[in-house]
């Protein structure tokens, strides 16, 4: 009840009149950027993070929320109308979405889509509201070696569950923490890997740099490359009329889907690192399992729209509790919400609850109203986002290379930076080509910081006996968890092996 | 690709050596009374990367990778067409900021963009190209209180207007 009456106060929060005109523009901006073939909500919060110290903490990280919420919904518009997956975390509706939109259908799909968001949006807000403040509580209770072991999970669940070539994530995951490193020991208070002897580097390497330089640069480099060709839009036809037979439909033959995307959406979303991408192509697999027809399945079924996008949407609420939580980012667009409260003055984890409380549920609450907002914008102007997507990219590439290069300065303040932004945007284009996963780097930059002293601290803690990790009673059961993930991949392998050789 | 795979990760491995040959300017041992030394974490760390290379290389030896099974080149003309003039765009834009300041380079950038790569019309270039610096301007100097780089003092006259605008 506690809870309840904390999220009323969090509403109101949310419905101040600047709050709520960020939210209102931060959905329609995100659902532009989740349309966006190339960009997702992480391009959009790294590249306009910079831009929220005009407004107080609170707002700005509302603000980025509502970004993230709309490109969740934005994401099946240009996977159904154009075929092409706004994000990465759309890629499964395009499996259906696509085949609904060729044979005529594109406003079933993308109504369906909007009515799975919102149901998947409201379930995972509701879990969210009931398990934050539990999981807060808990935390409170958490030492060096227990945030050390969280942190541990956080980059085991990248190797274990990532799905990416094993080496080339550790590679990531050990140079974003290398680069956390960069500057000033803060504990001897010595300088440290000042690189080539370069005095910027004695500044140390701003996430947002890294960020900035992977998601604004890089991949909108590699967009370019990829997309050379033309592309087919398809302009759905929605009318009221139609609109309303589009809901009954979609309500009657989505159900299904949706369920399954907003829990399981949600549960995926809070697992350290998983995120909305592996939830929703998890989602879209066991709608497809537990269907009485499956082979219905990619050829244009609303419930194989509903199950992606339902599940996308409540993943990113869902990983939003580790990182509001714990400290711990659940996906590379919190991985820099983070970044963004450190810069604001915020400690994330579960002191947060206790100190700025007002804060908190400000957020919580303006989840819900970023929800019914993404909802009604984007069903009122699907056309008009339809419309901008046939925005020629050679409009749209240099705008976000500026805004990259501006923000990027207004952030840090130095040439330094925006040389290294353009040397990592680079760097990343070229990984990228050869399957480095850059996401475990940003996610490491982020956590380094943490990470680094909390292991020191633990190990000063215990004279440095390493076994501290695993005897106390809760980071011990994490740190097991934590290797046996990383050791996940290996064991596969080798009972792969083993059935082979049996067979 | 099979060839860039290993020149990269051969690269990354060389980074690796340096960044583990950096970190034992400070200790990378325990110390009693005060724990791991500062140079402890990076070091293990670039250890890591180090080793990760080699699995990589392990792998393309086994050609358990795409890239590392692929005849194909890393890229075709058009992407080393792209990567040049776009990525080369960027790189001038960012040398550019200290000569004409950064309201300079963000429009001679747009023209560059819009009108060489992107073939759009001058009237259209030279709207966004104008409008959007100004804009800028307001936004980060009036609004937001950031200066941005003025370039060399020939730009002195231009922002001397718009200051009298904000202020």
């Amino acid at each position: 009840m506690e809870a309840l009456s904390f999220l009323a106060d969090g509403v109101l929060v949310a419905l101040e009149p600047l709050n709520l005109v960020l939210i209102l523009i931060g959905v329609t901006v995100g659902l532009f950027i989740g349309a966006m073939p190339g960009l997702g909500s992480v391009n959009g919060v790294a590249i306009l993070l910079p831009i929220t110290f005009l407004v107080p903490p609170g707002s700005a990280i509302i603000f980025l929320a509502a970004i993230y919420y709309g490109a969740m919904y934005g994401g099946a518009i240009s996977s159904v109308t154009m075929g092409i997956p706004g994000a990465s975390t759309a890629v499964a509706t395009t499996f259906d979405g696509r085949p609904l939109a060729l044979q005529g259908r594109a406003s079933l799909a993308l109504v369906t889509a909007a009515i799975a968001s919102f149901v998947g949006g409201t379930v995972a807000n509701v879990l969210f509201t009931l398990f934050a403040p539990l999981l807060a509580t808990m935390a409170l209770s958490f030492g060096p070696p227990e945030i050390f072991a969280l942190m541990l999970l956080a980059f085991a669940t990248f190797v274990g569950l990532g799905g990416d070539d094993i080496p080339k994530t550790i590679f990531s995951i050990c140079l974003g923490l290398v680069l956390a490193t960069v500057g000033f020991d803060t504990i001897s208070g010595e300088p440290r890997l000042v690189l080539f002897e370069i005095d910027g580097f004695l500044r140390g390497i701003g996430f947002i740099v890294l960020a900035i330089g992977v998601y604004g640069i890089g991949e909108m480099l590699w967009t370019i490359e990829q997309t050379r060709g033309e592309v087919t839009t398809t302009n759905p036809k929605m009318t009221f009329k139609g609109m309303v037979a589009d809901t009954k439909e979609a309500v009657r033959r989505g159900w299904k889907g949706t369920w399954i995307g907003s829990i399981l959406g949600f549960f995926v979303g809070v697992l350290p690192a998983a995120g909305a991408t592996p939830g929703s192509l998890m989602s879209y697999g066991v709608a497809k399992m537990v269907s009485k027809n499956p082979e219905e399945y990619g050829k244009g079924t609303p419930d194989g729209v509903a199950a992606p996008e339902a599940a996308n949407n409540s993943a990113s609420t869902g990983s939003m509790l580790p990182m509001l939580t714990l400290g711990i980012p659940g996906s590379p667009t919190t991985a820099i919400l983070l970044g963004g409260m450190v810069i604001w003055g915020l400690t994330p984890g579960p002191r947060l609850f206790v100190d700025q409380s007002e804060f908190v549920w400000g957020l919580i609450g303006s989840f819900y109203i970023s929800n019914i907002a993404a909802l009604l914008i984007n069903l009122a102007f699907i056309p008009l986002f339809v419309w901008m997507l046939r925005m020629p990219f050679t409009i749209l590439a240099p705008l976000i290379f500026v805004l990259s290069i501006v923000g990027g300065f207004a952030a840090s303040r130095s040439m330094h930076d925006l040389w290294l932004i353009v040397i990592f945007g680079l760097a990343a284009f070229f990984l990228r080509k050869f399957d480095y996963p850059l996401a475990p780097a940003v996610l490491a930059i982020v956590l380094g910081p943490i990470a680094e002293p909390t292991m020191r601290q633990s190990l000063l803690l215990s004279s440095g006996d390493p076994t501290i990790f695993f005897t106390r009673p809760i980071a011990g059961p994490i740190t097991v968890v934590a290797i046996i993930l990383i050791l996940l991949p290996a064991i596969k392998l080798l009972r792969r092996k083993r059935s082979e050789r049996a067979a | 690709m099979r060839q860039g795979e290993i020149s990269l990760a051969g690269l990354l491995a060389l980074f690796s050596l340096y960044l583990m040959w950096k970190s034992t300017e400070l200790p990378i041992g325990y110390i009693r009374g005060q724990g791991p030394g500062g140079g402890f974490w990076p070091f293990w760390l670039s250890v890591g990367m180090l080793l990760s290379c080699v699995a990589i290389g392990w792998n393309w030896w086994r050609g358990k990778t795409p890239a590392s099974v692929s005849d194909e080149p890393l890229m075709d003309s058009f992407g080393w067409r792209t990567v040049l003039h776009v990525g080369g765009g960027v790189t001038a834009f960012v040398a550019l900021i200290s000569v004409v300041s950064m309201y300079g380079a963000v429009a001679l950038f747009f023209v560059y963009y819009l009108r060489f790569l992107g073939r759009h019309s001058w009237a259209l270039t030279l709207a966004i190209a104008i409008i959007l610096p100004i804009g800028l301007f307001f936004f980060f100097e009036g609004a937001m209180q950031i200066s941005m780089p003025q370039g060399l003092p020939f730009t002195q006259p231009f922002f001397d207007v718009m200051y009298d605008i904000i202020y």
